[in-house]
């Protein structure tokens, strides 16, 4: 049986074709039914880039993107998106917003099924209460609640994450985490999670595989297997030794790579040659006026006057 | 003055003063007559009414009041085809201007629509647009006139209902009114955020679901807004219609009474579109701001 995804010497590069800038190269991945998987790099160095090649939303320029063995051609809901910046409807209440993908994905059911299942989904996500508001009646973790139960109601065989919580403050970040690891935990469908944080994709994902700053763009770096128990208890784990050092070799590999995609060059500094001059003085000069320099003086007198 | 502040009185008092400036520098600028009364040589009386002032013929405010009030007090009266009601007047005006206004819509939104959607579009209309969009409506109304000359709908008795100059007047509304819909609908639909597109293409929404759940709420806000202006336009353009085809209107009621002479009832008419067009505006831009916060 084919992996659920595969990339194949995925390239990607942006700008006009005398001075394309390349983001991606190479990139080589799998993932299996059920993995979590989290992908973490600097901001700007292609991550979202990578999901779009992933979800449909951009072609590779060279290699393949493939889903359950076929070319992934264009975007769809069986790989959902959580966007970094909600992308939820303003005019649509989060019931609505939600309903907007139940409605689409599940034509066949009878309303009141098709309300029951989003009133699951938000009721998964904890917001029950809220679920006639706006987004903007909301915060921002609330609205990115909204927007992973409508991802989940469109009911994904393949959930992509792209920075999902990197808007968000550190302690509404962090029940985030738990709580979609936790729904994870039920529901275990097959997870791509792309951050900028190390904690963050250590406590959540089964594999760490960091996006890697080149010249030529970024690449995909030597996997890392975080095989703790779940479900992962953030208070307990940050203090063991094996978080600690899957923690310090990930930012060890980020630093290294990012210290050797910044090319270095030494240059020779000179200060310019040249020497004031007084201009209510005339000089005699034959042919062309050239600045005084102190290079081309003869002789030069200092007068020491003591006092 | 705290006090003064206190109770807003500012709000009233300061355009209520500015209002009788105003007054005031019109009464200075207009007229007054003076009516001498005298016996001629076959003993008979002989009234005769001098004008002096500034500005002779230009009526002043309380001869303007004076003249106007049989228009205002019965606003809905029908005497003649030209002689109605001052609010009766702006109701054939009103009416006039909602399907010119209508068809300019009609026609606007889809014309944005594609101008927004595709570049190609923009690339191949937006200099013609340009250049139509500032004619005035003088200038589009006789075209109008040859576009449906010998156009002519009659009702049973044999009575025009919808001739030629009808056609005209709707015509020139519309295509004076619809470029600020077109225009703001297009920039509308070019500020869609891609992320709403996104979305919209995950879920692989059809064309017609993109259109009707993401494209038309998320611009409506610059929709209304070129309604708005499209609004004000069709009521600007209004009485120059009427003027220039005699068609009863505030428009046609104006320059009627300008050639009657009764100067007093061409500031009627000022005032009336005047009041009318800001009322109209407040509305839309009521209408607007509930859609700008959604």
């Amino acid at each position: 049986m084919p992996p659920i995804l595969e990339l194949n010497g995925a390239s990607k590069s942006f700008g006009l074709p005398h001075e394309r800038t390349a983001i991606l190269t190479d990139i080589n991945l799998t993932v299996e039914e059920g993995d979590f998987v989290s992908i973490i790099g600097y901001s700007g160095s292609g991550k979202s880039t990578l999901i779009n090649l992933i979800s449909g939303l951009l072609k590779p320029d060279t290699g393949t993107a493939k889903m359950d063995g076929e070319l992934i051609t264009g975007p769809g809901p069986e790989r959902g998106i959580v966007f970094q910046n909600y992308s939820l409807l303003p005019w649509l209440t989060v019931t609505e917003n939600v309903r907007l993908a139940v409605d689409q994905i599940f034509p066949a059911m009878s309303e009141n099924e098709r309300a029951d299942c989003a009133a699951k989904y938000i009721d998964m996500v904890k917001l029950t209460p809220a679920s006639g508001k706006l987004p903007r009646e909301l915060s921002g973790g609330m609205r990115q609640r909204v927007s992973v139960a409508r991802t989940l109601a469109a009911n994904p065989k393949v959930l992509l994450l792209d920075e999902p919580l990197s808007a968000l403050d550190a302690l509404t970040r962090a029940t985030l985490q738990d709580e979609i690891a936790d729904i994870w935990e039920k529901n275990r469908t097959t997870v791509i999670w792309i951050t900028n944080d190390p904690d963050e994709a250590l406590l959540v994902a089964d594999r760490v595989i960091p996006l890697l700053p080149g010249r030529d763009g970024a690449t995909l770096g030597a996997e890392m297997k975080v095989s703790m128990t779940r479900p992962r208890l953030r208070s307990e784990l940050l203090h063991t030794t094996e978080f600690k050092a899957l923690k310090l070799q990930l930012v060890n590999t980020l630093l290294d790579a990012k210290r050797d995609s910044n090319p270095t060059i030494t240059k020779r500094l000179s200060a310019p040659d040249i020497l004031p001059e007084d201009l209510s003085i005339k000089r005699i000069q034959f042919g062309k006026a050239e600045p005084r320099r102190r290079s081309k003086l003869e002789r030069e007198e200092l007068k020491i006057e003591a006092s | 003055m705290k006090f003064f502040y206190q109770l807003k009185l500012d709000a009233i008092l300061l355009p209520v003063i500015a209002l009788l400036i105003c007054l005031g520098g019109w009464a200075l600028i207009a007229g007054h007559g003076k009516t001498t009364v005298s016996v001629d040589d076959w003993g008979d009386k002989v009234t005769k009414t001098e004008r002096f002032g500034l500005s002779k013929n230009l009526p002043s405010p309380a001869e303007t009041w004076t003249a106007s009030k049989p228009y205002i007090v019965e606003p809905f009266a029908k005497r003649g085809e030209l002689d109605q009601g001052i609010l009766r007047f702006a109701w054939l005006s009103l009416k006039l201007v909602a399907q010119g206004y209508a068809i300019a819509l009609l026609l606007g939104t889809p014309i944005g629509f594609f101008l927004g959607l595709s570049k190609n579009f923009t690339r191949a209309f937006d200099p013609i647009i340009q250049i139509l969009r500032p004619v005035s409506p003088l200038a589009w109304l006789p075209l109008g006139m040859v576009l449906f000359s010998g156009l002519k709908v009659v009702d049973s008795t044999g009575r025009t209902t919808f001739g030629t100059s009808d056609a005209a007047a709707l015509f020139t509304i519309a295509i004076c009114a619809m470029w600020p819909t077109v225009l703001n609908t297009a920039v509308g639909v070019r500020a869609v955020p891609q992320d709403y597109l996104n979305v919209a293409k995950v879920l692989k929404l059809s064309k017609p679901k993109t259109l009707f759940k993401i494209l038309i709420p998320s611009a409506l806000p610059y929709m209304f807004t070129g309604f708005r202006l499209s609004l004000g336009i069709a009521w600007l353009v209004i009485v120059a219609v009427e003027m220039l085809i005699g068609k009863p209107g505030v428009g046609g009621f104006l320059w009627q009474q300008y050639n009657a002479n009764s100067y007093a009832h061409i500031i009627l008419s000022i005032l009336t579109i005047g009041f009318i067009g800001y009322i109209l505006d407040r509305m839309m831009s009521l209408i607007e701001g509930r859609f700008r916060s959604a």
